[in-house]
């Protein structure tokens, strides 16, 4: 095996670019490894990693594009190199002929009427640049995580002071005007104000907004921080104030993972002094707190949504006393699919494999099983002692939320990419006493242009294999998508049932669904 | 009215400093978006930028 390189001075490229280009050059013939990467330190810790890292690479500058290849026979490279002058050109062109100011202050030159930045560069530069962002006086949307707490608390005052939206970091979705930003599906405008510290939570929420037939008035994303005690919930109050203004809002619906004590109480203070009816999902916290304050709690984002939809049209009294379906689909015909897949399984067969590209959907897994099996294993678990073992991908009943740092080392997340997530499914194969496979789609501007139909290959290869041995693998996917999405929701869906994957329309329905499974077979 | 209920009140006009694929999303969706050609400051160089961000700091 031999190493190639060449470095291209001062041609700067996006991360998510370079790394569709990367795994294009992986898939050439006679190349074992290939890194496509600006010359940053991490980066070149990479090149490190898989032996490519070399006095002409150490020397690249983060402005410098490094191309690095591992390749069984090196004439192939030149031909490698132009492959990728010609992915890059495509995406130039892909993107128009427009003019693209080189600085933020040349931006605001050009289009002072701007009132938002989207802010999704490398860390270690995106805080610097989102409060230049806010001293001209723009909101701000800040995708990119690796910003210290501390700027977060530094960003977020200024933003306070000068009145302005400073959602993130790590802000992965969005709804201002009836636009979905950065991962955010298209739903109906309607009367409900989001404020959410968790992306894929108010995601799920939005969505399922939408199907019970309510609509979204904005959806503020506030980041994950937002309501720890360092920051004290600066965003989700100003998210809550501006929603309380708002003629088009009536009802509020809050989002986190449960907050500081303290945090929670100043938080329902505020949101107590809007007079508007609310739902508060503090996912898996304290249901009397909220009840205390006069709102409606939800056990799952589903439930959220629906009540939240009632809230609409009547009085929280009413509506605390409404249970949301436990299915879409009548019992009737839900018991059959569940009879239908567990009379498939063999003996032996009593693990749940939850794979997950969005980590709040992964979460309410974890809740949803815990409360009704008992222990699952995570690498995001509800209990350090149930942490998945060193060197175990899989751990008995196992949920894995594959958009955790420690699986996107190099790699876009899986909403994006669905390679580690393909990978993960075919090694399913030696997982003899698995009985469920459950998985989330998520559809939505952001996503992946097919996420069905990146999977289904694996899923119909990893079928067979258990079929082959006399056993069943059922899968369950769960979609997180409206029929307004890019995807296409319904073809969406018959690509899955075509490899027949049992689709449901939430989390909480998959969930249930591969409960009720496990329960027969046990 | 604060500036946020301002912006629930005013076309999306945006500035994208990052991934393209959002400012084309963006574009799909009719909204005016401009993309920043963004490079590392200083040539990426960490005490370059520190010290530059001080000077702005003193302006």
């Amino acid at each position: 095996m031999k190493s190639k390189c060449l470095i291209k001075k001062n041609s700067y490229y996006d991360s998510v670019t370079l790394m569709i280009i990367t795994k294009e050059v992986e898939s050439v013939q006679g190349v074992e490894n290939a890194v496509v990467v600006m010359g940053t330190e991490h980066n070149k810790e990479l090149l490190n990693n898989v032996g490519l890292l070399n006095d002409e690479t150490s020397a690249a500058s983060p402005n410098d594009l490094i191309i690095a290849v591992k390749l069984e026979d090196d004439s192939i490279f030149d031909s490698i190199v132009q492959k990728v002058d010609e992915l890059l050109n495509k995406k130039r062109s892909e993107a128009g002929e427009d003019y693209y100011p080189p600085t933020l202050d040349s931006a605001v030159k050009h289009l002072p009427e701007s009132n938002l930045v989207i802010i999704s560069l490398p860390g270690q530069y995106a805080a610097a640049e989102a409060k230049k962002a806010l001293l001209n006086d723009k909101h701000v949307l800040l995708f990119s995580d690796n910003v210290t707490i501390d700027q977060e608390k530094e960003l977020k005052t200024i933003a306070v002071e000068r009145g302005l939206l400073m959602m993130g970091p790590d802000c992965g979705t969005a709804c201002i005007n009836n636009v979905p930003l950065a991962f955010a599906n298209v739903v109906k405008k309607g009367c409900i104000g989001i404020v959410g510290a968790s992306g894929t939570g108010t995601q799920e929420i939005m969505v399922q907004i939408d199907k019970f037939g309510g609509g979204i008035s904005q959806a503020i994303g506030t980041g994950g921080r937002d309501l720890k005690a360092e920051i004290g919930g600066l965003m989700m109050i100003q998210g809550i104030e501006a929603l309380a203004a708002d003629e088009e809002t009536k009802v509020i619906v809050l989002v986190s993972k449960p907050p500081a004590l303290e945090v929670a109480e100043k938080v329902l203070k505020v949101l107590k002094s809007t007079g508007k009816k609310a739902v508060v999902d503090f996912i898996g916290g304290d249901d009397k707190l909220v009840l205390d304050y006069g709102f409606i709690p939800a056990a799952t984002l589903e439930e959220a949504a629906y009540k939240a939809v009632e809230l609409c049209s009547k009085s929280v009294d009413e509506v605390l006393g409404l249970e949301v379906p436990e299915f879409t689909k009548a019992t009737a015909e839900v018991e059959k699919a569940v009879k239908a897949e567990a009379s498939k399984l063999a003996k032996g067969q009593k693990y749940l494999i939850g794979l997950y590209s969005g980590g709040t959907l992964c979460d309410e897994a974890l809740k949803l099983f815990t409360k009704e099996m008992g222990d699952i294993y995570s690498n995001i678990p509800l209990k350090p002692e149930l942490r998945l073992p060193e060197n175990a991908e899989i751990y008995k009943n196992t949920a894995i939320d594959l958009g955790d740092d420690e699986y996107t080392v190099g790699r876009p997340h899986p909403m994006i990419d669905s390679y580690t997530r393909q990978q993960m499914i075919l090694k399913l194969e030696k997982e003899q006493e698995a009985a469920i496979l459950l998985l989330d789609v998520v559809l939505g501007y952001g996503s992946n242009e097919d996420p069905a139909g990146t999977l289904v290959e694996q899923i119909k290869s990893v079928k067979a294999s258990f079929d082959a041995r006399g056993q069943h693998l059922c899968v369950v996917a769960g979609i997180c998508g409206t029929k307004g999405d890019p995807q296409d929701y319904s073809e969406q869906v018959r690509k899955l049932e075509a490899e027949g994957v049992v689709v449901l329309p939430s989390n909480a329905q998959a969930v249930r669904f591969a409960i009720k499974v496990l329960r027969e077979v046990l | 009215m604060s500036k946020v209920n301002e912006l629930f009140k005013t076309e999306l006009k945006v500035i994208n400093m990052g991934l393209k694929s959002f400012s084309n999303e963006l574009k799909h969706q009719g909204v005016t978006v401009l993309q920043v050609d963004w490079r590392p400051p200083a040539g990426g160089n960490p005490k370059m930028i520190e010290l530059l961000n001080r000077l702005k700091d003193r302006k």
